[in-house]
């Protein structure tokens, strides 16, 4: 990005350099806002609200738009329609302010998330301390709408995000460092370059404590982002909504499109870290084509990263508080912990990593996706057998014919 | 055991505060005065060879015209697996009834909801407040000579019909 | 209902009891049930039920409105399982009057109370995996229910307040081709449970939420009057259609499942959801029984419009999915009845819950509520 920016300032130096670099960033932060992480945020509530319906044998959104792809936009009107409404009892102004705090919480994650090779805001030579350091102001902001809203299912579910996410953070850092470590960077891009086209190249499948990393940090990724089943902050059928319990209209909608945008958040992450990021083989010398191809490779590892995630919400029940904090502090961190060791001793004993290594790794989580996948699929079969129509008025009419 | 087994053993403990046997279409009953009635289930409760562990159902009607209303104690055993009915009279004009609640928990709210709906203190009963209707309700609602309220903190109760509403 | 805040000390932190208002408002409160919570924290001290917001007064129109115009009220008495109430209802006056029912009608009632009790179950169990989080299971289990909905649809017409029995039998025969329809829903369905039981059941998170949650032996569950599927998981063997046999039950070869702690301790949350999954397996056993058994012959006995049973009373107890329904119903010899009480599962479920909640987190109260399948209409009539 810089560099694209030195060449469009040409010999411009001083204030106007500086000035010139501002414009662009902003342009260009505007553009990743308002043209991809907003509409994107929308879109994974439509997704998930697909998925969800696949899953639970429902239609789900189908009405506006081609299979109801309007559906986000249409949500998004009316919710902006809508009264807003602030408690009398509501600490006004902080109330007011929350949802903005979440908001930058989580949009400030984009400066350093990159989509391609050259396509980054900025890659900050600290970018993924960065990402992890912005990304907890959510919450703030998330303990600031439970505060202000003087309610108390608020209170409880902006005092367990607080809880959650802090702890959360730290299994999440401690698990980041296998990735760094193997790098030598904490540039995004950087980790990424360090990394392969092919699987076995990832971050991941390094050694068996790298795999260990990318699946704890998984797991303390969706802890963080409020996802089930770490989603206790707005626990439902306990908090009613939690911290957003009191908010209606826009700033609701706010703390909501964060969480779902927050999702992709989360999928670049990993992607970045033990994905491989962007990596694709060098197949021809266009730097257009090349970023393309590199914007398509990196959406697709992160959206199917999220597309994991909307399943597991889909599947699993919600664990309770102490069970939470339970996993995290006697089960996350030492392991965490060990995965950190685990990937340093590895560098140490052997400097140029194991190739055989990486491959047995590699074949070992093929192998159990595959398993995964066949069951999947008997599951799938077993109930396309079981007929639903037949006993519908018109067709048991034939039926007792 | 049988009915006549379980008022048997009664008669013996308890001798005339003990009603004759009473045999009903479902199950036989016996009338207990009010003053033995805890006596008598914790008898009931613990006596082997009975061991009715479990309060299965106390109910209660208004008997305006013999001037009293009448406490039904449906009692259930799960070892012996045979169950008996006690009844309880009390005056109308102030029904007072010992709590059994002390012999079995399940009590607590069986008992209060008879206070709540036929006005029956239980007396010595740890939380005899109204569980249905709202605290401050007037009256007994299923007494036979319960009249409701014209109003509830001003909201009106009379159901006007549109068969009956007079035109103008 | 007045509660105080109560100030003490622990390790020298001065602490404040923090009083939640859980209700008649909750997204898992079943229907309008409220429990004033009185926590430390995320740890409940207390949860008080206080009922009464879905008290209709259903006893006090029965005295009022008759003995054969009570029926359509006893569907809402518990909505979610009608056809229970109904037979409760409908044999309290029978036995009262003394009236045989036709035996075409007795079949009746027992296979619609049986696809009644399934859907009942599935009911209670989805909600109590969407309680906990898992929102596919509620749907899963709703999909089924509507397809039982649709059978019982075609039986009565109605598809949540049945209004099917009527005192002496049913209001109607069972239409043309029903018995093989409900044979075809039943091997449709016979698999759906158990997948069910693995999505939700046999999860991990499922069961670590629940088991060793709200412990109830069977001493105290007998003490406290729990029935039904509450009680046969806390380890009693007790079915009302088994041990005190009304109907034709008599006649049908079934199993009653009794909690074991397989997960944890018996008459935890989870043994009470499962004796729930393995009812729906008893369920269909009987329904089986009943559709291949079933007589011909009139669906309902001869009882005069103007019914006067004689005077007296009855204790009547059925087994409804949430537990032993006990009705006493007392007759003066009039048009109307003199006094109905019906003691309901749900009722003292509820009376136990608070004992049961001291020292559980609040998402346990939740959990509790579910697994005891607490249905709110039923609680306050």
């Amino acid at each position: 990005m810089q560099a694209f920016l030195d060449t469009l300032l040409g010999d411009a130096a001083g204030l106007e350099r500086q000035l010139g670099y501002l414009a662009g960033m902003v342009v260009f932060g505007a553009v990743v806002v308002f043209g991809f992480v907003l509409p994107f945020a929308g879109i994974v509530t439509w997704a998930e609200r697909r998925i969800w319906a696949r899953i639970q044998s429902r239609v789900g959104p189908n009405r506006v738009g081609p299979f109801g792809f309007l559906q986000w936009l249409a949500d998004g009107v009316k919710n902006i329609l809508k009264e807003d409404i602030i408690p009398t009892v509501a600490d006004r102004p902080l109330f007011r302010f929350a949802p903005y705090v979440v908001m930058v919480g989580f949009v400030g994650a984009f400066v350093c998330v990159p989509f391609s090779g050259d396509l980054i805001i900025a890659d900050l030579n600290i970018g993924i301390l960065y990402i992890t350091a912005v990304t907890s102001l959510v919450v703030v902001g998330i303990l600031m709408a439970g505060w202000s809203s003087n309610n108390r299912w608020s209170l409880l579910g902006g005092i367990r995000a607080a809880t959650q996410i802090i702890s959360y953070e730290i299994p999440a850092s401690l698990a980041i460092f296998p990735a760094v470590l193997l790098s030598g960077t904490l540039s995004m891009q950087g980790i990424i370059g360090e990394q392969g086209a092919a699987p076995w190249q990832w971050h991941m499948f390094h050694s068996p404590f790298t795999l260990l990393g990318f699946g704890l940090f998984f797991t303390a990724a969706l802890a963080e982002g409020n996802r089930t089943p770490f989603d206790l902050a707005e626990a439902e059928s306990e908090l009613v909504a939690g911290f957003a319990t009191e908010y209606s209209g826009m700033r609701s909608t706010l703390f909501f499109m964060a969480e779902w945008g927050n999702l992709y958040v989360i999928g670049a992450l990993v992607t970045t870290l033990y994905l491989g990021g962007w990596q694709v083989p060098q197949f021809t010398y266009n730097p257009v084509l090349m970023n393309l191809a590199q914007v398509g490779v990196f959406m697709g590892k992160s959206l199917a990263c999220v597309f994991f995630m909307i399943w597991l919400r889909a599947t699993l029940p919600r664990v309770r508080v102490d069970q939470l904090m339970a996993m995290c502090w006697k089960y996350m961190v030492p392991l965490a912990m060990l995965s950190v060791l685990g990937t340093a001793t590895m560098m140490v004993a052997l400097p140029n990593g194991s190739h055989t290594l990486r491959m047995a790794t590699f074949a070992v989580v093929v192998g159990v996706v595959i398993r995964f996948a066949f069951k999947v699929r008997f599951h799938l079969k077993r109930a396309r057998k079981l007929d639903y129509t037949s006993l519908s008025p018109g067709a048991s009419q034939g039926l007792s014919s | 055991m049988d009915s006549t087994g379980i008022h048997a053993a009664l008669r013996g403990r308890f001798d005339t505060a003990v009603g004759e046997l009473a045999p009903g279409p479902f199950e036989a009953s016996i009338e207990v005065d009010a003053s033995v009635i805890e006596a008598v289930c914790t008898f009931l409760r613990d006596e082997e060879g009975l061991e009715f562990a479990n309060l299965s159902n106390l109910s209660g009607a208004d008997y305006p015209e013999l001037e009293r209303i009448q406490a039904v104690y449906s009692l259930f055993s799960y070892k012996q697996r045979h169950s008996i009915t006690l009844r309880v009279n009390a005056d109308r004009a102030a029904p007072v009834i010992p709590t059994v609640e002390a012999v079995w928990p399940a009590a607590n709210w069986l008992e209060r909801e008879i206070f709540d709906l036929l006005g029956v203190e239980f007396s010595g009963h740890c939380d005899l407040r109204r569980i249905l209707l709202p605290e401050d309700w007037v009256g007994y609602p299923l007494r036979k000579d319960y009249e409701e309220q014209p109003d509830y903190h001003g909201i009106s109760t009379v159901r006007e019909s549109l068969l009956t509403m007079k035109r103008d | 209902m007045s509660v105080e805040l109560e100030v003490h000390d622990s390790q020298g932190l001065a602490t404040e009891e923090m009083t939640l208002n859980m209700g008649p408002q909750h997204p898992s409160t079943h229907g309008v049930l409220r429990f004033i919570v009185k926590a430390d924290g995320e740890v409940m001290r207390r949860a008080i039920p206080d009922i009464g917001y879905l008290h209709r007064s259903i006893e006090k129109i029965a005295e009022k409105v008759g003995w054969h115009g009570f029926m359509p009220y006893t569907d809402r008495v518990d909505y979610v399982a009608a056809m229970a109430c109904n037979q409760g209802w409908a044999m309290a006056a029978e036995r009262l009057a003394d009236i045989e029912v036709p035996r075409r009608g007795e079949y009746c009632r027992v296979i619609a109370a049986e696809l009644s009790r399934i859907c009942s179950h599935l009911l209670g169990v989805g909600a109590m995996g969407m309680d906990l989080g898992a929102i596919t299971p509620f749907t899963h289990a709703i999909r089924e229910r509507e397809m039982i909905m649709d059978l019982i649809e075609e039986l009565c017409g109605a598809r949540l307040t049945f209004n099917y029995m009527r005192i002496g039998g049913v209001a109607w025969d069972l239409p043309h081709g029903y018995v093989e329809k409900v044979s075809h829903y039943l091997d449709h369905f016979e698999p759906v449970i158990e997948e069910f039981n693995q999505l939700l059941g046999l999860n991990r998170i499922y069961v670590k939420r629940l088991a060793d949650v709200a412990t109830v032996d069977a001493d105290m569950a007998i003490a406290w009057g729990l029935v039904g599927p509450n009680l046969r998981g806390s380890g009693v063997d007790f079915d009302v259609r088994r041990d005190i046999p009304y109907s034709v039950y008599e006649d049908f070869d079934f199993d009653v499942p009794v909690g074991s702690g397989e997960m944890g301790t018996t008459g935890d949350c989870w043994d009470r959801y499962i004796v729930r999954i393995r009812e729906m397996d008893e369920s269909m056993r009987i329904l089986r029984q009943a559709l291949a058994g079933i007589p011909e012959g009139p669906v309902i006995a001869r009882v005069p419009r103007n019914f006067k049973p004689p005077v007296g009373d009855v204790h009547v107890k059925i087994e409804a999915p949430r537990g032993e329904q006990s009705w006493y119903v007392s007759s003066d010899g009039s048009e109307y009845p003199h006094r109905v009480h019906i003691r309901t599962g749900s009722f003292t479920a509820m009376g136990i819950i608070d004992r049961l909640s001291r020292g559980l987190m609040i998402a346990d109260l939740v959990a509790v509520i579910a697994s005891m399948d607490i249905v709110a209409p039923e609680v306050d009539r």
